[in-house]
């Protein structure tokens, strides 16, 4: 019997866990999508009407720019599908924020989208760019056919721009994520092989690659349950949990706003439809940084997630040392 | 009892400690300090333990180092080699002992 994630971290001496500070606003532009991955946490895919409105988009700019939030993290489902993204990043470049954007690769290669690489670079967005192994077999199982040789083919635009190169500070990152029930490697020594093996391979360069433990939620917990590995999955989770993960967790330093505008403490929590706990702001309209930024995040089981092994995060592992 | 082998059984291992247990300690200090990096790495190890554990065919180990194999960041082709050489020294183990049955058959033939 798993003991709930509250209860784990109140025998830790965490009656609630508090944000420590908000540091970056994760805003997820829809749940539409080019490509439907097996592990996805949102149920992403081409036929999603979930869109942000540009109402909702004035909403994030105006809280940025009112609020000062120095780090702005773009993700969705492909956020470069939403009609008002450009719209959006140009605003959030004159705000002088740190800009961070979600690619999985593919989208840059569709019709209309040739020009991003282009646009990304002008304003300095770094990239962080879905690449689950350097493999074809295993990236086309887990993230549709023809998926890694069209990711190449945008990696190696993106470097001919000056994205990854050692000299660059055009940051282009990697998110490896397992293709299964299984947790993800080491980072560090995972990044080694990653990069070893794209540059001999295929001569694609890139600064830093992030582990991202698959979620059981959305897509993947129905996988986990339709291969009876979900009882396995979450034993293994709460297993591993690692106390020295906990004070570095994502949620402590960000907050997540959905298409529609809703304030959650991560993306998980918003695919789970979990808000912000009672009496805070809820929508980012009511974006409160003194309120936000010492709130008591909202903990379920699945936090498990981020708590495994090394820990695991949307900027990668948590944890220096299991 | 449906079966000698249970998957369910893998966990039950620290239940081997209910006897000697300061025997379990022993083997499984020097098993954790064994498996951990070091001159190899803790990729290339799994891989080694994958290979021995097709070579002594333990469904336990094959189950475990498949999975470890996989957390280390080796592909299913890096897996597979790791098998056939298994599998090749095995055959060459077998086959090596044939120079045995010759000579043994040299000694007593014409």
């Amino acid at each position: 019997m798993m003991i709930p994630f509250a209860q784990r971290l109140e025998g830790l001496g965490y009656p609630e866990l508090q944000a420590a500070r908000v540091d970056t606003l994760q805003v997820n532009l829809g749940w539409r999508c080019n490509q439907a991955c097996k592990h996805c946490h949102l149920e992403a895919g081409p036929d999603r009407p979930e869109q942000m409105a540009r109402e909702t988009v004035e909403g994030v700019i105006q809280a940025v720019a009112r609020w000062a939030v120095p780090v702005i993290d773009l993700t969705g489902g492909a956020p470069e599908i939403n009609p008002h993204f450009r719209y959006l990043v140009d605003r959030l470049y004159e705000l002088g924020v740190h800009l961070r954007s979600r690619s999985n690769l593919t989208v840059l290669l569709d019709p209309g989208f040739e020009d991003l690489p282009r646009f990304f670079r002008d304003r300095r967005v770094e990239l962080i760019c879905s690449l689950p192994y350097y493999q074809e077999d295993l990236v086309d199982r887990l993230r549709g056919p023809g998926t890694f040789q069209k990711s190449l083919e945008a990696l190696r635009r993106l470097n001919r721009l000056g994205y990854g190169e050692p000299d660059s500070d055009l940051e282009l990152h990697l998110m490896y994520n397992p293709a299964g029930a299984y947790f993800p490697p080491h980072q560090e020594d995972l990044e080694k092989i990653f990069r070893r093996e794209l540059e001999k391979r295929y001569g694609i360069r890139f600064n830093r690659l992030y582990t991202l433990l698959n979620m059981p939620i959305g897509r993947f917990k129905e996988h986990l349950q339709r291969s009876s590995n979900l009882e396995m999955y979450m034993g293994k989770l709460a297993a591993s949990f690692n106390p020295a993960t906990v004070m570095g967790l994502m949620c402590r330093t960000l907050i997540s706003v959905s298409w529609e505008g809703r304030l959650h403490d991560c993306d998980f929590n918003q695919a789970l439809d979990l808000p912000l706990a009672a009496g805070l702001p809820q929508t980012i309209r009511e974006f409160d940084l003194p309120a936000l930024e010492t709130r008591a995040i909202r903990l379920e089981d699945h936090c498990y997630g981020c708590t495994a092994g090394q820990g695991s995060s949307c900027g990668g592992r948590v944890a220096g040392e299991v | 009892m449906s079966d000698y082998y249970e998957d369910k059984d893998l966990p039950r291992f620290p239940e081997l400690a209910k006897y000697r247990p300061e025997l379990y300690d022993i083997f499984m200090n020097y098993y954790q300090e064994v498996m951990a990096a070091g001159a190899l790495t803790v990729r290339e190890k799994a891989l080694i333990a994958l290979a021995v554990a097709h070579a002594v065919q333990c469904p336990y180990c094959i189950d475990a180092y498949t999975r470890v194999s996989l957390e280390s960041g080796s592909n299913m082709e890096e897996m597979t080699e790791a098998i056939h050489v298994a599998a090749a020294i095995r055959g060459g183990a077998t086959l090596i002992h044939g120079i045995q049955a010759h000579n043994v058959a040299a000694k007593i033939t014409f």
